[in-house]
């Protein structure tokens, strides 16, 4: 049993505690809204860009002669893996979620005697990865001192991933994110980019009408130009729909931290008052008996 | 106004707008073009420069960078990297800009598509601050 004065402490420092978490909460509900806004917003860009190289694969008759970006370098032997995490911790689930899924594909890939290459963005990712996979790990870029996420550091990765690709170091590029579906639910994502990823399934049901489409200049010179944009799109959709994720989740987080704490300062109350009592009645049971003995 | 038809300005940070209108001037690649209703379908790119367009009789101007142009079932798309509201544009910055932008155009290790597209940019930038 624990001293008067020792439930005492434990009780503030439970109650401090969840000062911070809810401090935590209240900072990451404004956050998110922002992020929210913004994920939301960027949707229709990444979907529309999607949709017209969709509409320009079909167009496109000699597949052969396409763009190795599009349709790969025609191997499946190394893969590169773009893991986007938080740099910041105390998120729930966050960060271990993509890194979970991630681990599962890489592990998957390894078995089947693929090569395996890293790319993580973001500390967090990092520190979860390089335990198991540190000498496969191309480089870790980190964002933490940037206060926005801009087209522009999109923009960065898309090209370093462009040039490893030019440099035929890998065939095939996955991107790993958390998609922001709601405040609570955050679903981890494995989407490929390069090979461009068939979006045949989703569309077959409606035929284009207009199968002829003026092209100005022509389909591969689009197409070269497009495909590579696309890849910085889809990356800075990532970072978006990853920025609202994590939000979302460390305010689910914290919120729970808080109610938690809220717990166990009602139960350390509880056990504090019993133990008051109980000494105060042994002190009265003291005075009482040494009265009664004399 | 039967002739009008729908016209999405999208950026990735946002849509920028979303309306109806009866003509779009758009510094294309190749040259400047107009779109009406029942152009064909056509997709191009964009080069850095002024795109009007036509809303209730009243000409509109966005800056825009550089982009990509659907045109497809009188719908045009048209995705930029960044648009501004001409009026909206402070005319102050834009030496400042150019400054910038001239000395990106002397490095050595970038082609000569971004320099077109730098020096159009440019030319864009002193047309508005005369």
């Amino acid at each position: 049993m624990p001293s008067l004065d020792d439930l005492k402490k434990r009780i503030k420092s439970v109650k401090s505690t969840q000062k911070i978490t809810k401090a935590m909460k209240m900072v990451a509900a404004a956050k998110l809204k922002k992020a929210q806004e913004i994920a939301e917003n960027s949707r229709p860009y990444s979907s529309k860009l999607k949709n017209i190289i969709f509409n320009l694969t079909e167009s496109i008759q000699d597949k052969t002669n396409a763009p190795k970006l599009l349709v790969g370098s025609g191997k499946d032997e190394i893969i590169l893996c773009v893991i986007m995490t938080a740099d910041r911790g105390l998120c729930g689930g966050f960060n271990s979620n993509i890194c979970k899924l991630a681990k599962n594909d890489i592990k998957k890939f390894i078995s089947k005697g693929k090569k395996v290459k890293i790319i993580v963005v973001g500390s967090k990712g990092f520190d979860q990865l390089k335990r198991d996979y540190n000498d496969i790990i191309l480089e870790k870029i980190s964002y933490k001192e940037k206060k926005v996420i801009s087209f522009k550091e999109a923009d960065e990765i898309g090209k370093k991933i462009l040039n490893l690709f030019n440099n035929s170091e890998f065939d095939k590029c996955i991107l790993y994110y958390n998609n922001f579906k709601n405040v609570i639910t955050q679903i981890p994502t494995a989407q490929q980019i390069i090979p461009t990823e068939n979006i045949n399934n989703e569309k077959s049901n409606e035929k284009l009408e207009h199968n002829y489409v003026e092209f100005e200049p022509d389909e591969d010179e689009i197409l070269n130009n497009l495909l590579p944009k696309n890849i910085s799109t889809q990356i800075y959709k990532a970072f978006l729909e990853n920025l609202a994720s994590e939000q979302g989740s460390r305010m689910t987080a914290m919120d729970n931290a808080t109610r938690n704490a809220g717990d166990l300062v009602d139960k350390l109350t509880i056990n504090y008052n019993r133990s008051r009592q109980a000494s105060i009645t042994k002190e009265l049971i003291e005075i009482i008996s040494g009265a009664e003995s004399l | 106004m039967s002739e009008t038809f729908k016209f999405d300005l999208i950026t990735p940070e946002r849509s920028i707008l979303s309306t109806e209108t009866t003509e779009v001037i758009i510094p294309a690649f190749e040259g400047q073009m107009t779109v009406l209703k029942d152009h064909i379908p056509i997709i191009t790119f964009l080069k850095p420069g002024i795109i009007t367009f036509l809303e209730s009789s009243n000409s509109k101007n966005y800056l825009i960078d550089d982009g990509t142009v659907e045109f497809k079932n009188n719908y045009l798309l048209i995705l930029t990297e960044n648009a501004i509201d001409l009026e909206k544009f402070d005319k102050s910055s834009a030496p400042n800009i150019i400054n910038k932008l001239e000395s990106e155009i002397l490095q050595n290790q970038i082609s000569d598509k971004e320099k077109f597209l730098i020096s159009s940019k440019i030319e864009t930038l002193k047309e508005i601050s005369r």
